[in-house]
């Protein structure tokens, strides 16, 4: 699992956006033979910062392909900031960033 | 080898206690994710399943920025902003979707109230952002109309 993520502070207040690669596959989708495909798609991203976790998202199957996410929280520039993802199939993907 | 039942259930026991003890090691906590709100195909259901027995009323504190016509209901872009104190989370629902909800965002005293995410539409619906705070939800809907689906099938 492939994260970017961009975080960027300023007058403290930590603006994050990220670009998670996945199919999110919705489990309605039916390939060339008309068989379902199983639902494949991303469950819970999570941020970390200074050791709590200060934002976290469910998501569901009605999330684009590739999602892509914005948020704020109040935090400063130099600070590390660690974003996790996890998906149906349990596959996780992790990235640390530190704000700019 | 024989196992006696003693040595068996004591064997099984210390299994049991690693295993608790592993699964308890990872330093990100997952939440439960939230099945039977994500898979509920109307949107009473989705909501009851996510807030149960909260009441609900509209607001113009919360807004929610939704494009009035969407071409390709696969990318919709949807953000949602808010002023209310004691902000818990903020859910979104896509009414005439197969499944309404689509995320719920949980926040922080850290967090700011102002969320934006890429959701998928099948059909011209109305969308809806519940904000949660101090054990009420609050309401903001727009309608966004789809030319092209997004939901496959």
């Amino acid at each position: 699992m492939k994260l970017k993520v961009k975080a960027k502070a300023s007058g403290g207040v930590v603006k994050v956006k990220m670009l998670i690669k996945h199919q999110m596959e919705t489990g309605r989708r039916k390939d060339k033979k008309g068989a379902l495909i199983p639902a494949h798609h991303l469950t819970e991203i999570t941020a970390e910062y200074q050791g709590n976790k200060v934002f976290s998202t469910e998501v569901g199957p009605g999330v684009s392909k590739d999602p892509f996410l914005a948020f704020y929280f109040k935090g400063a520039a130099g600070e590390s900031l660690k974003i996790s993802a996890i998906d149906t199939a349990g596959e996780t993907g992790a990235v640390d960033v530190t704000i700019k | 080898m024989k196992f006696s039942r003693r040595k068996f259930f004591t064997t099984i026991g210390k299994g049991a206690a690693c295993l608790a003890v592993l699964s308890s090691l990872p330093s990100v906590v997952w939440a439960k994710w939230n099945n039977t709100a994500f898979t509920a195909t109307d949107l009473a259901t989705a909501i009851e399943a996510k807030y149960p027995g909260l009441a609900i009323e509209d607001s113009d504190k919360v807004s929610l920025k939704a494009p009035a016509i969407a071409e390709n209901g696969a990318v919709v872009p949807v953000s949602v902003k808010s002023d209310l104190d004691n902000i818990s989370s903020i859910s979104l629902f896509v009414v005439k979707n197969p499944s309404p909800l689509i995320s719920t965002f949980n926040l922080s005293e850290h967090s700011v109230a102002d969320v934006s995410i890429r959701i998928r539409m099948g059909t011209t619906s109305e969308v809806i952002a519940l904000v949660e705070a101090d054990g009420k939800l609050y309401r903001a809907t727009s309608t966004v109309k789809v030319t092209i689906g997004g939901c496959g099938g």
